[in-house]
């Protein structure tokens, strides 16, 4: 099972610890088991707050992960599980959304993110070029007098 | 007595903070040299008050008085005195206090070490310190006071949660609001640059320090939090991007971005105004986090808006404190005038480049954790957004940016030489591909990012000592290297380290998240699993008691090859007032990778129980390279230039700079 640290940490949240896969539940195909628990780890356990059905211990979680080994059995591919288990549960307990209207800012919102902040690059190097003609450089001109006997009195207490 | 006591010192301390907030700032502007000096002796009054309250909620955990509701709810007389005290913070009122207690230290550190400050700006600094600290000082005391008694008293308090009860966590939360608050420095500093108009490099130089310490606080509060889970949630994970752990990751993103960014104002007077908004943006985060975890908008929108009263007090407080910031920085950021100019391909583009991948990351982050509320709010369907989603976006973020890490320190500041740059790297180019390729025809059962994370951290890890290598010229004959290692500037070893932690971490990730193997099954007493080249016997389960549960404990003795490797007794605990049960991994730790036990449930009468085995590979590089990272972070902190505080050329960087002179 899994709780975050910072929820109990602060909301103190009360929760059984016992762990989630039961040695009953596992397959005895190595290769169906490992996707079993691949595909387990996609899916959110939909009474649970944030977990997937393979880290919880509800018993929702441990009947959707027996749905899931069913479905496996029968012969169905990864997506045909998870085709069948959306189409009980909707596409909520995807932990990964799938790309539709409704996540569309979700998915491209990093892509756009990741542009725009390309392109403030760019318009400050661009600006920065422009500017380098027009600027004369003198960075004693910030300190006034009084700064500068501060600086000096420093730097001289630093040399010995 | 001693909670009214408690409670009089932190109104006192509001009352404290308001002649703080006021005078210093307008005595600032004014030149009222009084008003100034006020700053100093309220910092420390502050400070004393915020610390007697906190010294009377601890002496009423301590006792165990049972008059005040908080010890009632977090509290019992059977838990160890550890447990005891860090119930204070464990609770919703407590880590509010702790958190004013933090911004009070470092309000009061300000004031005691920061003399070599012009006047002005410690003024105007510890008076933006005030104004946050009023409102959470109201908070505090309109919506979460600890010091509520109740009558008539219960003869026993109800304990802390058994999952809480645990050295490792007893001190995760001080870590983490030390990194929290932390920030806020940066953000008073931000906040008294724009009122006073001016960003140079001292301002930097007395900046950077503030934010340094944060940062190694957050990550050690982040990694303890982490290391947490792994030895208690009992399955060896170990980060879960769940929005409270984000909460506490987004800070820790934009603050190292911040890091980077204020190295560039120090050293080449540029980037001034990014570098105060990155530090709003990172203070901002750790309100936001702040505001996440304590409205209960996490757990569920509707459950917000029927017990609105914290939360609004917290959303109105981010409003107030984000919104005005960066009102003030629309206003008076642009007139901050930048001396420094660079090309893209540079040191500084580097460091840019850092900035731009992290802040994007940050905003993943942000846009991941809110969106399922954001929908819900608006009435949307449900969304759930998981590891899966995060893993998918963040992780391809990171690959170009740790990527750059280990060219952008070879490049010369203003213009660098890119293809000279990779020309050094080519040994260690070649070398993560061999690593790359190694990896993948000793294990490719493993997923394909943790086989290229493993080429990654070896091109981090040895681009990182090729750079250090190149700075004392190790391979140049007579050049004195050792005498080159003496000289390096410490800050510049923070570098080094923080690097180099980074890409033992990335290692020790790419090895847990890729291979981690794992038997679950029922054992009988005498029964043998055979796991990674591993022979787990189990021994069978015997009863202990603690202080204040009891214990089922099972033994498991491993032997490699016939050979003894270790004992291994993973407990599974009951806490019989908490009504809760907690497991204990047994874990045995090798650098190539952690046994890892854990005891379930009896099954059966014959002595039976569900066991788990796994193995863990790499993970203790994980926290050894975090460790490095927080090492660097230290030994930058301790460097003299920073502790003196004065703009100094440091004679490296002076070289650096008239070698860029001589190329224009």
């Amino acid at each position: 099972m899994r709780i975050s640290i910072l929820t109990i940490a602060f909301s103190a949240l009360l929760l059984a610890d016992s762990l989630a896969v039961e040695p009953s539940e596992i397959l005895d195909d190595p290769r169906h088991e490992s996707r079993a628990r691949e595909l387990s780890k996609a899916l959110r356990c939909v009474v649970c707050q944030n977990q997937s059905i393979d880290d919880s211990d509800a018993a929702l979680a441990r009947d959707m992960r027996i749905l899931v080994r069913e479905r496996i059995t029968a012969g169905d591919s990864n997506e045909e599980v998870l085709d069948y288990v959306v189409l009980r549960y909707g596409d909520f307990v995807l932990l990964k959304p799938p790309f539709k209207k409704t996540t569309l800012v979700l998915w491209l919102g990093p892509i756009l993110m990741f542009g725009m902040a390309l392109l403030g690059a760019l318009l400050f190097f661009r600006r920065q070029k422009s500017a380098t003609s027009l600027m004369k450089c003198d960075p004693s001109a910030e300190l006034d007098e009084t700064e500068r006997k501060r600086l000096n009195a420093l730097l001289g207490g630093q040399k010995k | 007595m001693t909670a009214e006591l408690g409670l009089f010192a932190l109104t006192l301390a509001f009352a404290v903070a308001l002649v703080q907030s006021t005078f210093p700032i307008i005595g600032a502007t004014k030149n009222y040299i009084s008003w100034i000096t006020l700053a100093g002796p309220t910092a420390i009054t502050q400070f004393v008050l915020v610390a007697l309250a906190f010294g009377c909620l601890t002496k009423l955990y301590i006792t165990s008085d049972f008059s005040v509701l908080n010890v009632v709810q977090n509290s019992n007389t059977s838990m160890p005195l550890l447990y005891k005290v860090s119930g204070v913070w464990g609770n919703h009122e407590g880590s509010l206090l702790l958190w004013v207690l933090i911004l009070a230290l470092y309000g009061a550190a300000v004031a005691l070490f920061g003399q070599n400050l012009p006047p002005a700006l410690r003024a105007r600094v510890l008076s933006v310190q005030a104004m946050i600290a009023i409102g959470f000082y109201l908070f505090i005391l309109l919506t979460s006071n600890p010091f509520e008694r109740v009558f008539p008293p219960p003869p026993d308090g109800r304990e802390l949660n058994p999952l809480l009860q645990d050295p490792g966590l007893a001190f995760h939360p001080p870590m983490l609001y030390m990194g929290y608050v932390g920030f806020s420095m940066a953000f008073s500093f931000a906040i008294a640059a724009l009122v006073e108009g001016r960003v140079d490099a001292a301002w930097a130089r007395w900046v950077r320090p503030w934010t340094l310490a944060a940062w190694c606080f957050l990550t050690g509060g982040i990694v303890l939090g982490s290391w947490w889970a792994y030895y208690e949630l009992g399955w060896g994970g170990w980060w879960f991007w769940d929005p409270v752990e984000n909460a506490s990751f987004m800070p820790w993103l934009a603050g190292t971005a911040l890091l980077h960014s204020c190295t560039v104002v120090e050293k080449r007077d540029a980037l001034k105004s990014w570098t105060i908004l990155l530090a709003i943006i990172t203070f901002s985060l750790s309100l936001l986090g702040t505001f996440l975890v304590r409205s209960g908008v996490l757990t569920s929108v509707h459950a917000f808006a029927t017990d609105p009263e914290r939360g609004v007090f917290i959303l109105a407080l981010l409003i107030v404190v984000i919104g005005g910031s960066l009102s003030l920085f629309a206003w008076r950021g642009p007139q901050l005038k930048t001396t420094g100019l660079f090309q893209p391909i540079s040191r500084e583009g580097a460091l840019l480049f850092n900035n731009l991948c992290m802040t994007t990351a940050t905003a993943t982050v942000l846009l991941g954790t809110l969106y399922p509320l954001f929908v819900d709010a608006v009435g949307g369907d449900k969304v759930s957004v998981g590891p899966p989603f995060f893993n998918s976006v963040f992780i391809p973020l990171m690959i170009p940016m740790i990527f750059a890490m280990a060219i952008g320190p070879l490049l010369n500041w203003k213009r660098g030489d890119l293809f000279g740059a990779l020309g050094r790297l080519k040994l260690v180019g070649i070398s993560s591909l061999i690593v790359t390729g190694a990896t993948w025809a000793w294990h490719n059962d493993g997923p394909v990012f943790a086989t290229l994370a493993l080429g990654l951290s070896a091109w981090l890890g040895l681009g990182t000592l090729v750079e250090l290598a190149g700075r004392i010229k190790l391979f140049v004959p007579g050049a004195g290297s050792w005498a080159r290692v003496c000289r390096l500037t410490r800050a510049s070893w923070g570098m080094t380290l923080g690097h180099m932690g980074l890409a033992i971490s990335i290692a020790g990730m790419a090895g847990a998240g890729g291979w981690t193997q794992e038997s679950i099954q029922t054992m009988k007493p005498g029964d043998t699993i055979k796991l990674s080249g591993y022979d787990f016997t189990f021994k069978g389960v015997h009863q202990r008691k603690g202080a204040n549960f009891t214990s089922a404990v099972g033994t498991f003795v491993v032997h490699k090859n016939g050979i003894y490797v270790t004992n291994l007794s993973a407990e599974k605990r009951n806490y019989p007032v908490g009504k809760m049960q907690t497991t204990e991994a047994a874990i045995h730790t090798t650098l190539g990778g952690d046994l890892y036990a854990v005891i379930g449930d009896h099954d059966g009468n014959d002595g039976a129980y569900v066991t788990r085995l796994y193995f863990n590979p790499l993970v203790v590089w994980m926290w050894i390279g975090a460790i490095v990272m927080v090492l660097g972070g230290v030994l930058s902190l301790s460097d003299r230039r920073y502790r003196i505080g004065a703009p100094r050329q440091s004679r490296h960087g002076h070289a650096k700079e008239l070698e860029a002179k001589s190329m224009i």
